[in-house]
């Protein structure tokens, strides 16, 4: 089967290289399938999930959101953050959760909102992911 | 002369503080490995989105709509981000820092703003009555970048809405364990890298061209002013890991000749008391 090499980099690190065979990302348009050959291609990433296949093993990454671009050597994902969904900590994402929640109750300036809303929209993709592959 | 009994007390005192300089030079060379390791892990993701926005700009010149971030305009107000350190003990670091961007607030003749970071360059700042827009301090030794985004989002704001029509950004740049340079440099607006033509590629853009330049500018700017952020950190341990060493030094050669003027000075005692001691024998016989 054919592959392609794949490439996730955050701002604190390169977390992710290897070569595989699809990959499903959530791109601002919908759901985006990549397979070996692709167009080259830019694009915005949401809150969501990845889906990295290689060989039979599907492994499931959340992503805060990011860039995809695809390029006719390999694939790279500029990830805000970006973590295996086995590696999530879930205390660690509840406590964001309720503590996004609260900011969003007092209800302060705007800019305040905004950052509390992706926080919130942030644990809640975590959480989501850490639930579905436990 | 001074008496033994005091010397004693003053060599104790220095080797104690000897030790604490050992400590924290020890402490500063494990705190510096690290943040060159982090400086160094976000050079990928750096090296990427420059690349990428130097394609997109070419592309989104095109279309005649320039991004707020990339349009240039007549400099009236300036802006200075200045990075220093909130704690001391780190030699001349701040010392340069402040010289650097003071003398180039100096040469500008119009008015400037400052955006600090660090306790040292407010405090420096605020004493030569400049305009501080805002004050960062407290931000710790292994910033994520989550940490630096309140920094970027003020700047970003204001150089939108035409607070000002330039900003550039210092920082002590870390060039080796013994070297920081202080560095001034422009931030926004956004100058993309041009490539060779033959590394651009003819993409598919989604949604289109601005929307993904519009995200990636902001993007862009918070990960220089991380990087910068890091930079500091990163000068600012080996920069406190050289002058405790120096310290460290300059403290046990103290002690060492403390010790040679204490044994002279005991030595004379006791030859003093044994002189007495002979003179009064002498004279009992006598």
């Amino acid at each position: 089967m054919a592959t392609f090499k794949l490439e996730i980099v955050t701002v604190e690190r390169l977390s992710f290289s290897d070569n595989v065979n699809v990959l499903v990302a959530p791109g601002v348009n919908g759901q985006l399938g990549i397979l070996p050959n692709h167009a080259p291609l830019m694009t915005m990433l949401e809150p969501g999930e990845l889906i990295i296949k290689k060989g039979s093993e599907e492994t499931y990454w959340a992503i805060t959101g990011g860039f995809l671009e695809v390029r006719p050597d390999k694939v790279i994902i500029l990830a805000d953050a970006c973590e295996l969904a086995t590696e999530i900590d879930v205390s660690r994402a509840e406590e964001a959760k309720r503590r996004a929640e609260e900011r969003l109750k007092q209800k302060s300036s705007g800019i305040d909102v905004t950052r509390a809303e992706t926080a919130l929209r942030r644990s809640l993709i975590r959480l989501k992911i850490a639930e579905k592959h436990r | 002369m001074i008496s033994p009994r005091v010397l004693r007390r003053r060599i104790k005192s220095i080797q104690s503080t000897a030790k604490i300089t050992k400590a924290m030079e020890m402490i500063a060379t494990a705190k510096m490995r690290r943040t060159q390791e982090q400086a160094l892990a976000g050079r990928p993701y750096s090296e990427k989105i420059n690349q990428v926005i130097s394609d997109l700009s070419a592309a989104s010149s095109v279309n005649g709509i320039i991004h707020p971030l990339l349009e240039k305009r007549a400099v009236k107000k300036v802006a200075v981000i200045h990075i220093t350190t909130d704690r001391g003990l780190c030699g001349g670091l701040n010392a340069n820092m402040n010289r650097m961007t003071s003398t180039f607030i100096l040469k500008q003749g119009i008015p400037v703003t400052l955006i600090t970071v660090g306790r040292n360059g407010r405090d420096f700042m605020t004493r030569c009555e400049c305009n501080v827009r805002a004050e960062f301090t407290g931000i710790s030794d292994k910033p994520i970048l989550f940490d630096t985004l309140p920094i970027s989002q003020v700047i970003i704001d204001d150089y939108t809405k035409g607070v000002y029509d330039v900003v550039y950004i210092a920082y002590p740049r870390f060039v080796s364990t013994m070297i920081q340079r202080p560095t001034i440099q422009p931030l926004i607006p956004v100058k993309p890298t041009i490539f060779q033509p033959s590394q651009t590629l003819e993409y598919i853009y989604e949604p289109d061209t601005y929307y993904v330049l519009g995200q990636l500018l902001p993007r862009f700017v918070q990960m220089e002013v991380y990087h910068a952020i890091l930079e500091s950190i990163a000068s600012e341990q080996s920069a406190r890991m050289i002058a405790m060493r120096n310290a460290t030094d300059n403290a046990n050669d103290f002690v060492k000749n403390l010790t040679v003027t204490l044994n002279k000075a005991r030595q004379e005692m006791i030859t003093t008391e044994l002189l007495d001691i002979t003179a009064g024998a002498e004279a009992l016989v006598k």
